[in-house]
């Protein structure tokens, strides 16, 4: 008998449960290994970045918040960053620590949802249960201070929008006393679960080298053993003021970037306990925050601050450099380093606005990572580098 | 290493690259000639005491009607050891839109650099596998670009896709009547 075989094209997606949005991908596969792995994106498409440049900096905010649906207040977070270092506006110390308390919420809301679905996709139906019954009770809280549950878009340029009160203290602090214990009882159902063990060890292993190289961030980065995250290196709001450690994984496999996460969990728990307790009285709001009806005045930046050197350039082009100031501000979103890139012609509106999402960065790795492994080995990668497509596609 | 000294040094290094660099918020932008960023950013990334060897973003700014080149092509470097940041800009021509790439630099950007095309329409010579990313294949134009409307009420300007769907879906809807 002879072997008579061929390459066979499988396409995964985008209607896929297991894809965690519209992904599409196709997979050449020999056998049950597959040879080549092409990620398609697209399909939530939106024109974020093409809308902003028509919108005032005010208005842009509740863009940011389609983006990761799933943590839409790092996402706010992050562009009211980029815009408070363009004007040069000083945040409140109470307000700072407001927003890193949400942030963190949004953290461990973001990352519940994902193993919820990670274990699910691998086949562990409790641990769904579980998480989401006490992303419930965030998202309840979430409602309390800003009367929506997914899409908040509760920081503003300068502040947030509304003052916390001791009810909603008083329930976090309930909440985060019973959290690690919580997180505890998922690891029950699946740290030491054979087939979890199977499934994600020594899978879609990736390098310290080989990650820098394919640009992943956050806990997909940090489980190949990087040290890197936005909160230390660069930090914003008052994380600065807050002790807690970043969780560094060693193999770079599905289970290194899974444990990172569930260390996550109890360092978030820990920066909101240390913000309960350290929350600075005063005001919500910076004095020179632009108001809704921010267009009427263009933004005045000080040309003091724009220091410049011409090296080689025949023609005029000091005016230029004067009128277009730009900034990069970044956060570390629960998928990785989500940065805005802001270029600012002296308009009320953003002339570019670019999003890095992390999303965007991992769906790219993702070919890297299903390459030579398993069918059903993409599924935990997919899951693994926890994307959102709405983050990917902006 | 502070960012002005890092520039001092991007510039005795290629005196006839660097057109001059702006430092505002404490970040540091130098923009540069575009022939030979490939050399620049292998140096940046290279050399002991920089190492930039993290490519966090690529991108494109359009500045229509107020500078030529028209374009920038905007890198933005980070390195995890010394933990500072620089951007780095390359001006693109309208005309002659491509400028080399780096894929083979950081493999990260592979993706950037495809959406950038998608976006921009700016060719990066090299890349194995440009083609569109965001946007369906057949897209027409750049939507990125400042002179594509945001808002557009020509007719001929929508997606010929859909005006096929809408031709068979009243022809279905007209087969029934």
């Amino acid at each position: 008998m002879t072997d008579n075989t061929k390459e066979l094209i499988i396409n995964l997606g985008p209607q896929h449960p297991a894809t965690h949005g519209v992904l599409r991908l196709i997979l050449e596969v020999e056998g049950e290994i597959i040879k080549k792995c092409i990620p398609h994106i697209g399909y939530l498409h939106r024109g974020v970045e093409k809308l902003s440049e028509d919108l005032t900096y005010v208005q842009v905010l509740p863009l940011t918040d389609r983006l990761d649906y799933l943590s839409s207040m790092i996402n706010n977070v992050g562009f009211c960053l980029a815009i408070e270092k363009l004007m040069g506006i000083n945040v409140p110390e109470r307000a700072k620590f407001i927003r890193t308390m949400m942030a963190e919420m949004a953290r461990i809301c973001s990352h519940l949802l994902w193993i919820a679905t990670h274990a699910l996709d691998i086949g562990a139906m409790t641990v769904f249960l579980y998480a989401m019954r006490d992303r419930e009770k965030l998202l309840e809280m979430f409602e309390m201070v800003t009367g929506a549950r997914l899409t908040v878009s509760y920081p503003r340029i300068g502040g947030v929008r509304c003052d916390i009160n001791d009810k909603f203290l008083e329930e976090l602090e309930k909440f985060i006393e019973e959290f690690p214990s919580k997180v505890e009882e998922y690891e029950t159902l699946i740290d030491r679960n054979r087939v979890w063990l199977k499934r994600t060890k020594g899978v879609g292993v990736i390098t310290a080298e080989e990650a820098i190289n394919w640009g992943l961030t956050g806990p997909t980065l940090r489980g190949s053993g990087v040290y890197y995250d936005v909160r230390k290196f660069f930090p914003y709001d008052a994380y600065d003021k807050v002790e807690f450690e970043v969780p560094v994984g060693k193999n770079g496999d599905v289970y290194d970037r899974y444990k990172c996460r569930m260390l996550e969990f109890r360092q978030s728990a820990k920066i909101i306990k240390q913000c309960i307790e350290k929350l600075p009285t005063g005001p919500i709001l910076a004095e020179e925050a632009p108001r809704i009806r921010m267009p009427s005045s263009p933004l005045k930046i000080n040309k003091e601050d724009i220091q410049f050197e011409i090296y080689l350039m025949e023609k005029n082009i000091e005016d230029f450099i004067k009128k277009f100031t730009e900034v990069y501000a970044s956060v570390e979103a629960p998928r990785g380093e989500l940065g805005f890139y802001i270029v600012c012609d002296e308009s009320a509106k953003p002339y570019r606005m670019r999003v890095r999402a992390p999303s965007f960065v991992h769906a790219g790795a993702l070919s890297r990572l299903c390459e030579g492994s398993l069918i059903a080995d993409v599924i935990a990668n997919i899951g693994s580098i926890d994307i959102v497509l709405g983050e990917c596609d902006r | 290493m502070n960012l002005i000294e890092i520039v001092k040094k991007l510039r005795d290094k290629f005196p006839h690259e660097v057109l001059w660099f702006r430092c505002f918020r404490e970040e540091c932008d130098v923009t540069v000639k575009k022939d030979n960023i490939r050399e620049i950013l292998i140096y940046l990334k290279n050399t002991p005491t920089l190492e930039f060897n993290y490519l966090i973003d690529l991108t494109a700014v359009d500045y229509l009607g107020f500078r030529e080149p028209r374009f920038d092509v905007v890198y933005h470097l980070m390195s995890i050891k010394y933990r500072h940041r620089l951007r780095i800009k390359a001006q693109v021509p309208e005309q002659a839109c491509s400028i080399p790439s780096i894929c083979d630099i950081w493999r990260t950007a592979e993706w950037f650099e495809r959406e950038c095309f998608d976006m921009f329409g700016i060719e990066f010579k090299g890349h194995p596998d440009l083609r569109r990313i965001l946007m369906p294949e057949d897209w027409e134009g750049f939507p990125l670009r400042k002179d594509y409307p945001v808002f557009s009420d020509l007719a001929e300007k929508e997606w010929l896709t859909f005006i096929e769907l809408k031709q068979k879906a009243k022809e279905l809807r007209g087969n029934n009547d």
